[in-house]
């Protein structure tokens, strides 16, 4: 990884796009990269779109200004394309993942885009049936993982997993439901044939 | 050393649960509100020592830190923007009695109109009150001004209150790798605290604060005068100790590639690591750019700054806050202060940049040495202070 | 008498003074009005010694009042005020300072 790799969340408040920035980088960090995590800047509401970022490096970071080309873009819920341009800023060889049953190629009809990689992947539909709830931030961070190869998928599930039963001590079937989340999200996101 | 992934705010509250002080008086404000919230559970959950007063307003948490640091206690709060500038009647009172206080604050713009994001200009409003200022430019080094500011500020010599700051959201809001401390070895660094004065000790008995008329009140003012010198080698020594205890250094300044530097940039706080990419760009170009960084602007480092410049062509002095006095902001004022009398001064040039926590850039850095490097070729200031990134 | 002024450096540090300093300041030469104390109407109550905002009233080893330090006093009249003796047996009254 020479250069900084730069990421953006989409999603509404509540969603957990902030969560799934921070736990990304988390794990990132662990696993030996140098990083950065953070909000879109300013009052939460719940509902509204929301944006929160990650910046990833074997060296380093300094720099403190904002993402706008962003190489990897996430989207936590598909209903925010009507009104938000995901796609803002992304170059022309950056991946766009997101939450939806559609087909990448329908969703590049949708969004007529003319560039990038886009991959899709049911991260609400894995969610309700491995942790119960539509929290599709966690089953992206699979697809994440999968799709920018910026990590070590081994180290990476058996680092969350510690991160969650750390933190879910008293209902370790979350931690269950959520790491079969991830796991089914690597194995089924896919790309453009 | 445990690696920590934490924002400028948690790494503050780590800091201070590690610290351990004896009482933290606090009002929340954003976006410095997670350091005390956080430090609050630490209390709640048993983890510190410290006697947590919850108080109705920042004039009352300060109000509070003076009472008890004058009780003879380590004290520590934290706050932002409108919060300091209420806490402002207190903060002189602070000084004057000789209370090592240390305050974590989050640059925050000053209302009206109303906004949470970054500048400088809280802090700026406070800076004669003798209070040490010490600006950090990511969250480890927030981190490690808190540890630090504890030894500064209570340093026998200097005896004064300290403020660490970082930027609003920023840094407050970033997620970063922190280094941090063992439990064990912070306790070691900050030692037990030394009470100079008690107004609790029925031994000793004493008065604090009296009305200090014509007669006193001039040499009552002097200790601050000296304190904030002695301030200057301790925040020195305290940063090479620091280096050598654990690795990291810190000064008053830090000088950023400026050996053969012909042109500069002067900024502090978040601004200067992205200055710092655009300089190893330059440099990678073959462009003689530099950066110095102020990491403490009270006590100005005049000295230090003036043997960094005074061989440059041009610099480009960045304020993140305005005076209104038509002559640049505070920075760029102390600056050109320093510079005076000087047999080689650079061609100093003033930008006023991201109030309210307008974005500054990659691009707008760049742009910024552009004008330098224009400057330094033609020996002519093209504008001696601009207002850089608002639209006309 | 003229006091010397401390310089500076003299000073204890953080705005500090040590405590009894009032005690070199005589305030008994601010007095207008004077208390004058009548033992034998006295209760021993201490209202007086407890309000006098000068510690001017005067105990002796059985910690009876016997008196007014005049060095201190400055006639405010706070012991006369809250003395509760009955009007015909005053055991403190006012009259007006002659130097």
């Amino acid at each position: 990884m020479e250069k900084i790799v730069e990421i953006r969340w989409h999603g509404r408040g509540g969603q957990g796009a902030k969560t799934a920035a921070l736990l990304f980088a988390d794990c990132a960090m662990s696993l030996g990269k140098y990083i950065q995590a953070f909000p879109e800047y300013g009052p939460e509401r719940m509902g509204a779109p929301v944006q929160a970022f990650d910046r990833l490096s074997d060296h380093p970071i300094t720099l403190h200004c904002g993402i706008t080309n962003p190489q990897i873009v996430l989207v936590l819920d598909p209903t925010l394309m009507a009104t938000v341009d995901v796609t803002q800023g992304l170059p022309a060889d950056g991946s766009l993942i997101v939450n939806t049953s559609k087909s990448p190629q329908e969703i590049r009809k949708e969004l007529g885009l003319k560039n990038a990689k886009i991959y899709t992947v049911d991260a609400s539909a894995i969610s309700k049936d491995k942790i119960g709830r539509d929290i599709p931030n966690t089953p992206m961070l699979g697809a994440l993982v999968k799709v920018s190869g910026l990590l070590d998928y081994d180290q990476m599930i058996k680092d969350t997993e510690v991160k969650l039963e750390k933190k879910f001590a008293h209902k370790p079937e979350i931690v269950k439901g959520n790491i079969e989340a991830i796991k089914t999200a690597y194995d089924k996101v896919k790309g453009e044939k | 050393m445990p690696r920590i992934a934490r924002t400028g705010n948690e790494a503050m509250a780590e800091a201070m649960r590690q610290i351990n002080p004896h009482v933290v008086a606090a009002y929340p404000i954003t976006p410095a509100t997670e350091i005390v919230m956080i430090f609050a559970g630490f209390v709640a959950n048993g983890v510190v020592d410290t006697q947590f007063v919850a108080v109705e307003s920042e004039h009352s948490a300060m109000s509070a830190c003076v009472g008890a640091a004058a009780a003879g206690c380590r004290v520590m709060t934290g706050t932002s923007s409108q919060g300091l500038q209420l806490m402002s009647e207190i903060l002189p009172i602070a000084s004057a009695l000789a209370l090592p206080i240390v305050l974590c604050e989050v640059n925050r713009a000053l209302s009206g109109p109303i906004n949470i994001h970054c500048d400088h200009s809280d802090t700026m409003a406070v800076r004669d009150f003798g209070w040490i200022q010490i600006f950090a430019e990511n969250a480890q080094e927030a981190y490690d001004s808190v540890l630090q500011a504890v030894v500064i500020a209570e340093n026998m010599q200097v005896r004064l209150p300290a403020m660490v700051t970082t930027d609003g959201f920023i840094i407050s809001h970033c997620m970063e790798r922190v280094e941090a401390l063992e439990d064990a070895e912070v306790k070691k660094y900050v030692g037990e605290f030394k009470a100079v004065n008690s107004v609790l000790d029925v031994g000793k008995p004493l008065t604090m604060g009296c009305l200090d008329l014509q007669d006193y009140y001039f040499e009552h003012k002097m200790p601050i005068v000296e304190s904030m010198k002695k301030a200057k080698d301790v925040i020195l020594e305290v940063g090479l100790d620091f280096g050598k205890q654990f690795g990291r250094e810190y000064g008053l300044v830090e000088n950023y590639k400026m050996d053969d530097a012909e042109i500069a940039m002067v900024a502090m706080g978040s601004t200067c690591g992205t200055a710092r990419v655009v300089v190893d760009e330059l440099r990678g170009k073959g462009v003689k750019a530099g950066l110095l960084k102020v990491r403490a602007f009270r006590p100005f480092p005049a000295e230090e700054i003036k043997q960094s410049l005074s061989k440059l062509k041009s610099v480009a002095i960045m304020d993140r806050s305005d005076m209104f006095k038509n002559q640049g902001g505070q920075v760029f004022t102390e600056i050109r202060s320093a510079m005076y009398g000087g047999a080689n001064s650079p061609i100093l040039t003033n930008y006023i940049y991201g109030l309210g926590g307008r974005e500054i850039s990659l691009d707008d850095i760049r742009k910024i040495f552009a004008e330098q490097k224009k400057n330094a070729e033609s020996g002519e200031v093209s504008q001696l202070i601009q207002h850089f990134g608002v639209r006309i | 008498m003229a006091i010397k002024k401390m310089g500076w450096k003299e000073l204890m540090p953080g705005d500090a003074i040590s405590g009894g300093t009032a005690a070199e300041f005589e305030t008994g030469d601010w007095r207008s009005e004077k208390p004058i104390f009548h033992k034998e109407n006295c209760i021993n109550c201490y209202f007086c010694w407890a309000y006098c905002p000068d510690s001017a009233i005067l105990l002796d080893e059985n910690k009876k009042v016997v008196g007014i330090d005049y060095k201190y006093c400055k006639g405010c009249g706070i012991c006369d005020r809250e003395c509760p003796t009955k009007k015909e047996k005053r055991a403190i009254t006012m009259e007006t300072e002659r130097k």
